[in-house]
């Protein structure tokens, strides 16, 4: 300490300088008065897209981002407008949102939490995005809605079907389009009765996280309801690459239905795996042995190749559906891309339009009008029918697709085929129901 | 006990791919004394052989159909390979159908050209530098070949079939005097499991009895006085490198069937080729087979519903209990020589 040139006084001069620098912050948001979190102030307004451009999902992640761009496009007037021109609502006319160009920027969640809440925190505070959405997990769903929340921005989330999303999990800032396991077992299990009759053993394989035990919650209530028994509930881990050892003791077992609730890789190479060990082929108390996978995706069929075949599941929306939105999605989508567009991308490009729409009616960017605006609103014409977003969850509600693997695809995009259009009303449950108790949305928060 | 054995049989072909990965570890620590954690990139990148045979079968050229329409309601375009084209439609269907055994005559230069390429260009330079330089330098580039065949082939799996005569299963329980469909069994995975005993049987073959391998062994044991004698013997520990790669792109090539390849399935066995040439005793041959094997069926076991039920989620960890185990037992491993890592 001896040596120290440390002086009273130049202590005091510090002190003042780190002092001032300490309350320039305060000064300037004083100053600057804003009402709500980024509130844009130039001629411009910017998106934040979240979605996994690396990891396992990134080719989800890349569809969602080719529908994002071609949703940002149609805003500003580009194209040919989408599902724009077949939207029941007709604020949306080409010219921005409130008359400012959209622009965005783009995160990479990596299909991990803390990688997608550092990118949502990122895009919301250095590059003062207004609103967050995206995703392909409903881990990450329910991590980027809470920060979402606290920082004061709207969460409009992307692949997400865990019951917990809009369940214990919701938040006043965050609203979901996609729909969830309560939906797909409601849908799915009048037409596996159908097919299956009502005395059938089940046997579940449960991807280890949110989303698996949610499903495995929904399909084994709504197949017992209707008479079935559950012989077992197996969770597997989520990097499980090798499901052998978990579809062999379903061989002896006395169970005549395998139900997957996997998705992405894990579901591609149990399907696999169970096909390989030949459970199609199987007789089991005198009937054949069946698999179900309730929550399907498109691109992940893909990589499933011939084993889908036949097999059940349900999806959120698909390209070959003949409504004039759909049709009209699939066009703008295939001419700039050559492919048509997967759900993923369906409900993001859906969410993005509905969130511009939501601004123009409340005639304002502040999150908590845009809540209002979104809460109970009521709309048609963006593939799904007569849709609503109900005010007490957040949760859209609508026609569920139940689809199966087609026997005989005539191209590589031709993998399911639709067996029947569930509606919404079969699907809608009260939002007190005991599966997705537990949270509060509470109040909007519009940060600042 | 039709569920033991069919546990014993899902626990050889998984374990058949751990021995085949952890044979090349050991072949490269034994030989070259390198930590090579890119070993897993090579195992995906034989199984991408595979893929990359399978799609050049199936290039092909369009012809317009104007009787059918595409999803945008234009003419349709109708691909017809042009394998098909110069063997005629039976022929060229084969061709394409046999394509993951043909991938195994097509990966070998491939992967042996590779593996002298990593040795060679970047590995050569950290012999002399600490191990912990080495698990960083091939770990990373783990991560570079991972994110090339992400460029190239993206995130999904590809699905990549057997032929048509290896799908379905074999039913042994009707041969060991069970029920029908007590134990049944893929056939593509008996033969793996018989493709990979030939493998490590065709390598233990090589160094034993031919004159180049005695020189192998020779070097594993004693390095510097086998250079002293006149032989070259990093020109014999690169050829090393090339036979491992090939073994490791080997088993990706055979493994595509059974699972969907996809750029990251290397680091999925990777963790476990290394806890499997540890229990096998680093630098010992036999040792890497013997655990390969013994920690497959293990982990067979352990994800049995009886075994679960007693010990929930003993699945996820019995491998690195049991290493635990065989490590404060027996230190260097199951078959473990004195003297390897210990200096």
């Amino acid at each position: 300490m001896s040596n120290s040139n440390l002086t009273r006084r130049g202590l005091m001069k510090t002190s003042a300088i780190a002092g001032a620098g300490l309350a320039l912050p305060t000064i300037f948001t004083a100053s600057s008065a804003s009402a709500f979190t980024n509130e844009p102030t130039g001629g411009t307004v910017t998106l934040g897209f979240n979605v996994p451009q690396s990891g396992p999902y990134a080719d989800e992640g890349a569809d969602e981002l080719r529908a994002y761009q071609l949703a940002v496009e149609h805003l500003n007037g580009g194209g040919d407008g989408g599902m724009m021109n077949t939207f029941s609502s007709k604020v949306l006319q080409g010219g921005g949102i409130l008359g400012k160009k959209v622009e965005f920027v783009t995160g990479d969640t990596q299909t991990k939490s803390d990688a997608a809440r550092a990118s949502a925190k990122s895009m919301i505070e250095k590059d003062g995005a207004i609103m967050i959405t995206g995703g392909s997990s409903s881990g990450v769903a329910v991590a980027v809605q809470g920060l979402c929340q606290e920082a004061g921005v709207i969460f409009m989330a992307g692949l997400t079907h865990s019951n917990d999303t809009t369940g214990k999990d919701k938040k006043a800032n965050g609203f979901r389009h996609f729909f969830n396991a309560y939906m797909s077992a409601a849908a799915l299990a009048p037409v596996l009765q159908k097919l299956y009759g009502s005395d059938r053993k089940a046997y579940h394989l449960t991807a280890d996280y949110t989303w698996g035990w949610t499903q495995e919650e929904s399909i084994a209530a709504a197949t017992e309801a209707m008479g079935w028994e559950t012989v077992n509930k197996v969770r597997t881990p989520l990097a499980a690459t090798d499901f052998s050892s978990y579809i062999a003791p379903v061989l002896n077992s006395g169970a005549d239905v395998l139900v997957l609730n996997h998705y992405g890789g894990n579901m591609v190479n149990s399907l696999t795996n169970a096909v390989q060990f030949g459970l199609r082929e199987k007789q089991v108390n005198g009937k054949n042995f069946e698999i179900v996978v309730p929550l399907y995706s498109r691109l992940m069929a893909r990589g499933a190749g011939e084993n889908v075949k036949g097999i059940h599941g349900s999806t959120n929306w698909h390209w070959s559906l003949q409504d004039d939105a759909s049709k009209a999605f699939v066009k703008s989508f295939g001419e700039k891309y050559g492919f048509p567009p997967s759900q993923a991308a369906h409900t993001v490009y859906c969410q993005t339009l509905l969130y511009a729409d939501a601004v123009m009616r409340a005639g304002s960017f502040n999150p908590c009008a845009v809540v209002e605006a979104l809460e109970g609103f009521e709309f048609d014409g963006l593939g799904n029918g007569k849709t609503l977003y109900r005010a007490d969850d957040h949760q859209c509600f609508k026609d569920v697709l139940v689809v199966r693997g087609k026997e005989n695809p005539t191209s590589e995009f031709d993998l399911l085929e639709v067996v029947e259009v569930t509606p919404a009303a079969q699907v809608t449950y009260p939002a007190d129901h005991p599966m997705f108790a537990g949270g509060a949305l509470g109040n909007c928060n519009p940060g600042a | 006990m039709d569920a033991i054995i069919l546990q014993i049989l899902n626990g050889l072909d998984k374990g058949s791919a751990y021995a085949l990965i952890a044979l090349g570890l050991t072949l490269i620590f034994g030989t070259l004394g390198v930590v090579n954690f890119a070993h897993g990139a090579l195992f995906m990148i034989g199984a991408f052989c595979a893929v990359t045979l399978q799609r050049i079968l199936n290039i092909s050229f369009e012809t317009i159909d104007p009787t059918r329409t595409d999803f945008l309601g234009n003419p349709m375009k109708v691909k017809t390979t042009y394998v098909e084209t110069w063997f005629g439609p039976e022929v060229g269907a084969s061709i394409i159908d046999w394509a993951v055994p043909l991938a195994i005559l097509f990966s070998i230069p491939i992967m042996i050209g590779i593996g002298f390429i990593m040795e060679r260009g970047l590995i050569k330079h950290f012999y002399k530098r600490p191990h912990a330089d080495q698990i960083l330098v091939t770990f990373g580039l783990a991560i570079v070949l991972q994110e090339i065949i992400k460029y190239f082939y993206g995130a999904n799996p590809i699905p990549t079939g057997a032929p048509d005569v290896f799908k379905g299963s074999f039913d042994f329980g009707v041969m060991l005097g069970f029920d029908a469909n007590a134990i049944i069994y893929p056939y593509w995975r008996l033969v793996y499991f018989a493709f990979a005993a030939i493998i490590v049987g065709a390598v233990f073959a090589f160094l034993q009895f031919t004159t180049f391998g005695m020189v192998v062994r020779a070097g594993m044991a004693d390095r510097e006085t086998v250079g002293l004698l006149g032989i070259n013997i990093d020109k014999r520990f690169t050829i090393m490198f090339g036979i491992a790669a090939a073994v490791a792109g080997l088993a990706g090539v055979m493994y595509a069937p059974i699972n969907s390849p996809n750029y990251h399935m290397g680091m999925d066995f990777l963790v476990l080729s290394f806890v499997v040439v540890v229990v096998g005793g680093m630098g010992s041959l036999p040792g890497a087979v013997l655990a390969g094997f013994l920690l497959g069926i293990l982990e067979s076991f352990a994800s049995m519903n009886e075994i679960k039920s007693i010990l929930p989620g003993i699945d996820q960890i019995i491998i690195y209990l049991v290493a635990i185990i065989i490590l404060l037992t027996r230190p260097r491993g199951l078959m473990g020589r004195k003297g390897v890592m210990e200096d």
